[in-house]
């Protein structure tokens, strides 16, 4: 089954708005409750990485009998070294996104700890492509 | 997922009810439906919260409680007394003198639940310092908030303090004192809770995490407070009152059925304190997407205001707030003053209890799952959304569901039909696919014949 929803850049009070909907759809399905956890807690990050960090763009969530797989695809600038942002701490938000409690740099370690399979594709000027997967059994 | 029944307290007399369906609007989690003009509950569903019961204009909804008169089946006959009930009489009547009323009208020994709130708290702190992995902790001391938990929201059952209640402890406590220093028989106690809600019936009569209860029966607040206040009124304007000795409770436990009364005794450094059940549920939607940060502890209540809010307390709640603050405060300067001193009996049952304040397993009973079999769910997930796009979103419950999403899941259940909804049968109308007559049977069908 196949989910979509837009992002929009800054957009914070609605951050959360797609993992609550997925969040819903899963539970309906009857997923193990951890396995929920685990989609919502990385589909949030992918989510406020869109509105915080980039500038918007839309969550593509494709449910299966066996697994969930979420594309977010953001409308720039694009992460100059993925390795590098990979890391915890390491961050390129900027002082006012900061200010707002964002920016740790615990977003992309934090939903990769959270999936079984992650993707993350980014062209400078472009946007980053963050696919990620969660098996259900 | 656990399967046996649910017991409700809340029960429809269908012999009054006129299916107006206020009740079905007021549910906050879609638990009831209008057929042949008469609501309906879910039993899977519902949680005794109480809102139907507030609503409802021509007192269909009833709580099912045990006959006063069954105390009399037992010698020993305990009143377990929750101190909001002493909240309900204006500041001239005193605590000791109710518990004397409470002994005219029947009962032999009388008890506030809150006696071992001391013990209560220790655990909660005890249990949160041992199991640093579970944040937040939530509260088990609102029946309706841990049955919400396991219907619609699953993923937070194993964050649910397994710990007994002060209304169980307080049981286990006078029991075994009774046995103990007064050598009744087991059979001949019989301990009755006097209770301000229908979650506390529920979950006497079918208790989550344990095999059976530790009360004998329930009385409901409504009904006792109006025995007691003809006793009142009876004994007259000039009752001069022969001052008995009460066994008086801590302040920390007279606030505890309070908003915030559990809170201001936890260790956690950082715990929120919410109350009604939509704003629960609102917070805990929150909480299950991981989007409340740092946060350890939850005290959460089905009631506005906690138990003074409860549907069978008799004042307004605001009020009742007020009276059992001024009695804590009260009871605080008499500790400072070393007027009163830390219950010593409950402190000398103190290992026993914290020994036997664990309850077993609270499992998830998910109201939401659509089929065991995922493929199934798939499946029938798209026949929702499918219908969902050619419902009115009007949410206007004529069909019998209380929104358009609710009906739509009802179809794909098989427990109602796309015709019920009157857009859809008006447009089949319109283009001659749907006679006047089975429209009007179909509503028939939902409102009744009357109507």
């Amino acid at each position: 089954m196949h989910f979509e929803y837009q992002v929009y850049e800054a957009d914070f009070v609605n951050a959360g708005a797609a993992s609550s909907a997925i969040k819903k759809t899963l539970k309906q399905l009857n997923v193990n409750p951890q396995i929920v956890k685990r989609v919502v807690v990385a589909l949030y990050e992918a989510e406020v990485n869109a509105i915080a960090h980039a500038y918007g763009g839309m969550i593509y969530a494709d449910i299966e009998a066996d697994k969930i797989i979420v594309k977010v695809v953001d409308k720039g600038p694009g992460i100059p070294d993925i390795e590098w942002a990979m890391k915890e701490g390491n961050s390129t938000a900027s002082p006012e996104v900061r200010n707002m409690g964002f920016g740790a740099g615990m977003g992309l370690p934090n939903i990769r700890k959270n999936v079984d399979r992650l993707d993350v594709q980014s062209t400078v000027g472009v946007g980053t492509t963050v696919e990620m997967e969660v098996k259900f059994i | 997922m656990e399967k046996v029944p649910f017991f409700h307290a809340l029960t429809i007399d269908e012999s009054t009810c006129i299916g107006c369906s206020h009740c079905m609007k007021s549910c906050p989690t879609e638990a009831l439906r209008v057929r042949n003009g008469k609501a309906v509950l879910s039993p899977d569903r519902c949680i005794d919260c109480g809102n139907c019961f507030k609503v409802c204009p021509t007192k269909s909804i009833y709580i099912k409680q045990d006959d006063f008169d069954d105390i009399f089946n037992y010698a020993c006959r305990v009143a377990l007394v929750p101190s909001v009930f002493m909240g309900q009489f204006p500041n001239d009547i005193t605590v000791s003198r109710i518990y004397q009323i409470l002994k005219e009208i029947g009962f032999t020994v009388v008890i506030e639940t809150e006696a071992t709130v001391p013990i209560y708290t220790e655990a909660k702190n005890r249990y949160a310092a041992e199991h640093p992995d579970i944040r937040p902790l939530i509260s088990t001391y609102c029946p309706a908030i841990v049955r919400l938990i396991q219907v619609k929201f699953p993923g937070l059952v194993d964050n649910l303090l397994p710990l007994r209640a002060p209304i169980d402890l307080t049981a286990m406590f006078i029991r075994r004192k009774l046995q103990q220093e007064e050598d009744w028989n087991p059979e001949d106690i019989g301990i009755f809770y006097i209770t301000p809600c229908a979650a506390k019936i529920a979950a006497v009569k079918s208790p989550v995490g344990e095999e059976k209860s530790l009360v004998d029966g329930v009385i409901n607040m409504d009904s006792l407070y109006n025995r007691v206040f003809k006793r009142i009124k009876e004994q007259g304007k000039g009752f001069k009152e022969q001052k008995l000795p009460v066994s008086q409770l801590s302040a920390d436990g007279v606030l505890t059925a309070l908003t915030n009364g559990e809170r201001r005794l936890s260790n956690a450094k950082h715990s929120y304190s919410i109350d009604e059940i939509h704003n629960v549920i609102e917070f805990l939607e929150k909480v299950e997407n991981d989007e409340v940060e740092n946060v350890d502890f939850l005290e959460l209540r089905a009631c506005d205001q906690s138990c003074p809010g409860g549907i069978l307390t008799c004042d307004n709640r605001f009020m009742m707030c007020e009276r059992i603050f001024a009695r804590a405060r009260k009871i605080a300067e008499r500790e400072r003053n070393g007027e009163q001193t830390k219950d010593h009996e409950i402190e000398q049952e103190h290992n026993f209890l914290a020994k036997n304040i664990k309850l077993g397993d609270i499992k998830p009973r998910s109201m939401l799952v659509l089929d065991e079999d995922i493929t199934q769910a798939l499946a029938k997930m798209q026949q929702i959304r499918e219908l969902r796009a050619k419902l009115p979103q009007r949410d206007c419950g004529i069909c019998g569901a209380p929104t358009c999403d609710a009906l739509a899941h009802d179809i794909v259940m098989g427990e109602a039909k796309f015709t019920d909804c009157v857009f859809v049968q008006r447009k089949l109308e319109a283009k001659g696919e749907m006679h006047a007559e089975e429209s009007h049977a179909i509503m028939e069908s939902i409102w009744g014949e009357n109507k």
